[in-house]
């Protein structure tokens, strides 16, 4: 990796984020491109996580703008406050005949306003209506809007880094996708994994640590699962184990605080059964497929 | 060489397009690649592919068209189908036999486990713990290994190792690849009207009345425009419907991840509603519901969309006890049933998977196309039944 030129390599990870050479790449290429990065995954992958980073790694500031099932694209841009207007004009407060008053910019308008460089994380995307993606790329692309009430143009004194993540609840227009780049974040192996959790639970105890990931990785290999733990589970459920004092000999026969790594009732219910019945648990490697031993 | 890998992806149906491609081309010129393969690997596939549902199919084309650069093995499907052949397993090692079992085994379960997901999970939460089908119980499940590897450690992989482990086979959802046409053409299942609680400031009416006031503020609120469509899924399942499994699951993807509509139901049948309905697709008799609860609990304002092939036995349709189900018996006939619901509703369209030159052959068809307007199950009718259902009434009867 050490043979990036120096006007490329923007982004390597920083010490609390641990990542793999295609995200560092697809980061680097999406800065150097000036387009978008779309990263899609699993939820828990780290996704949102990853803005941060790459912000604290660039030591730029973040805007976020977190999207709802409400948001609209005018959000992101601007609002104009017309109650504040109203009441201003009644109580005789403020410059009623100023509009510029009452025009408050949104995270994209802040972004394009400011005099510092930022990243921008347009977080969920899916979560928002069909047509939303499509809403917001004429202005992503030439980085300026025109305020409709005052005619002024907000225009991108810096261009900003723009990060969109998706947990793929809707299918993302094809216009809009052209024009990102695009990274996966795959669900980490377990030796990555262990880098992973080592940030969080540094000097763990590593029979404990593979006792537990050996559970934690059995339990996702279960497709009946309706919902399978991701890392942010993980990491809950080790601090769990730590605080309660358990020996990795426990987590071998049972799994405890199973209420931190399943997050439904029927998953928990069919574990539960499958315990009742008997079932039994991994007790090495071995058992989960050639996929874990090679 | 370039050129082939993009018409490659072409061909293998990865939807590159120009604009994609000459991003590559100026990466390239940026040397963002810094000419080594591995990153070109990375940096074409975010580029060009823009979902993990084309992942295998970039590892593929990327395989074939640079197979060489980086002396590795192609791994092709006929090569794995060879070996799920078990006449071909005696010259194999213990150890790769093994591994084979694992590799055809869940790849079966897979296949039975999306069927399910498919049809019941969405909608119903039929948690059940699916068994595996005479297999060790629990402990098999998830996905099945990823191709093959030859040996040795996966760090430091090269991209032909890379793409050659084709790790995103699982993510290929074949079905998913028009999903977005059929949402597109159900999101004109829609009628705004100003419903629920007044939460959004009415901006003329405030001015108004505050000119009323004289210059005394007074805030008018009103309800926001909402999707006032409530939406009844009928759906034909089993026997003849099998073979129309996937454009079927395509439209019950949609229709759940519609989430604009104000309510939703679905209702399972098999060849012609009668007395009884299923909650779920398995139509297990502790899950139905009597259809004449339905009728009475929904009113006429519901949107009926009725899935099926409408192709049965004209018993079944016309006689007194033509339920072919032998556990169920009932007097009263299916063409009854069919009235009773077209009389109830005020909009009802049907949707029917066989192709449409067919429909006048069949003698059923025939009767329930007079008495629904039926469409084809296909984006185009799919719009065309939506118009149906939510354009002006005279629409109503339009028959395809």
């Amino acid at each position: 990796m050490n043979d990036w030129n120096d006007d490329f390599l923007r982004f390597s990870g920083t010490e609390g984020y641990i990542t793999s050479p295609s995200l560092v790449e697809a980061v680097n290429a999406a800065i150097a491109l000036e387009r978008p990065l779309l990263i899609k995954g699993e939820p828990g992958t780290g996704k949102t996580l990853l803005a941060q980073h790459v912000s604290e790694g660039l030591g730029m500031p973040m805007e976020q703008w977190h999207i709802k099932s409400t948001s609209k694209a005018q959000d992101g841009l601007y609002v104009y406050d017309t109650v504040q207007r109203l009441n201003d004009a009644r109580f005789g407060d403020g410059d009623v005949s100023d509009i510029r008053t009452y025009i408050r910019l949104g995270p994209i308008g802040r972004v394009f306003a400011a005099e510092e460089r930022h990243v921008l994380l347009i977080d969920e995307v899916d979560k928002a209506d069909l047509e939303f993606p499509n809403d917001i790329l004429l202005e992503l692309d030439e980085m300026r809007f025109t305020v409709m009430e005052t005619g002024d143009e907000v225009k991108a004194r810096q261009r900003p880094i723009v990060l969109i993540t998706s947990n793929n609840e809707k299918e993302l227009p094809d216009a809009f996708l052209r024009r990102c780049v695009f990274h996966f974040i795959e669900f980490p192996e377990p030796e990555l994994m262990k880098r992973i959790v080592d940030v969080h639970h540094p000097h763990l105890d590593t029979t404990l640590l593979d006792k537990v990931l050996l559970k934690f990785y059995w339990l996702r290999e279960q497709s009946e699962l309706r919902k399978k733990p991701s890392t942010s589970e993980l990491i809950d459920w080790i601090s769990v184990l730590l605080r309660s004092g358990i020996s990795a000999e426990q987590i071998e026969e049972q799994i405890p605080f199973l209420g931190s790594l399943l997050k439904n009732e029927q998953d928990t219910e069919a574990l539960q059964a499958y315990d009742d019945r008997g079932g039994r648990y991994p007790e090495s490697w071995q058992d989960l497929g050639p996929r874990y031993n090679n | 060489m370039f050129l082939d890998f993009f018409y490659g992806l072409r061909e293998h149906g990865v939807p590159v397009g120009m604009q994609e491609w000459m991003m590559l081309m100026e990466a390239l010129k940026q040397g963002l690649h810094g000419s080594s393969l591995q990153r070109f690997y990375n940096l074409s596939r975010s580029l060009l592919v823009k979902s993990e549902t084309y992942f295998d199919t970039f590892d593929r084309v990327f395989l074939r068209v640079f197979e060489g650069v980086e002396g590795a093995l192609d791994i092709e499907d006929e090569v794995l189908e060879w070996l799920k052949d078990p006449k071909n397993f005696q010259e194999l090692t213990e150890e790769q036999r093994q591994a084979l079992e694992w590799l055809t085994g869940d790849e079966l379960m897979q296949q039975f486990l999306e069927r399910l997901a498919e049809q019941t999970e969405r909608h119903d939460g039929g948690g059940k713990w699916v068994g595996t089908g005479g297999r060790s119980p629990f402990g098999h499940g998830g996905e099945h290994p990823t191709g093959i590897r030859v040996g040795g450690q996966s760090r430091n992989r090269s991209a032909m190792k890379v793409a050659e482990e084709r790790r995103f086979r699982d993510y290929r959802t074949d079905a998913s690849l028009d999903i977005r046409q059929i949402q597109v053409a159900l999101r004109r299942l829609r009628s705004l009207t100003r419903v629920g609680p007044a939460n959004e400031l009415d901006l003329d009416e405030t001015i108004d009345e505050t000119c009323r006031n004289a210059g005394e503020i007074e805030l008018v609120f009103r309800p926001e425009k909402r999707n006032n469509v409530r939406l009844l899924l009928l759906m034909d399942v089993g026997g003849t419907m099998d073979p129309y499994y996937e454009p079927v699951s395509k439209l019950l993807t949609a229709l759940h991840e519609e989430r604009g509509l104000r309510e939703f139901r679905a209702y399972y049948f098999h060849n012609c509603p009668y007395e009884l309905l299923g909650t779920t697709a398995a139509l297990l008799r502790k899950d139905a519901i009597p259809t004449g609860d339905v009728l009475r609990k929904l009113d006429e304002r519901w949107k009926v969309l009725i899935v099926g092939d409408a192709a049965m036995h004209p018993a079944e349709l016309l006689e007194p006890f033509g339920n072919i189900d032998p556990r169920r018996t009932t007097e009263t006939r299916g063409i009854d049933w069919l009235h009773r619901i077209h009389d109830h509703f005020e909009r009802v369209v049907w949707l029917n998977p066989d192709e449409q030159d067919t429909w006048e052959q069949t003698h059923t068809t025939r009767i329930i196309k007079n008495l629904f307007p039926m469409f084809h199950l296909s984006v185009d009718g799919i719009a065309d039944a939506v118009r149906a259902l939510i354009g002006a009434k005279t629409l109503g009867q339009t028959v395809h």
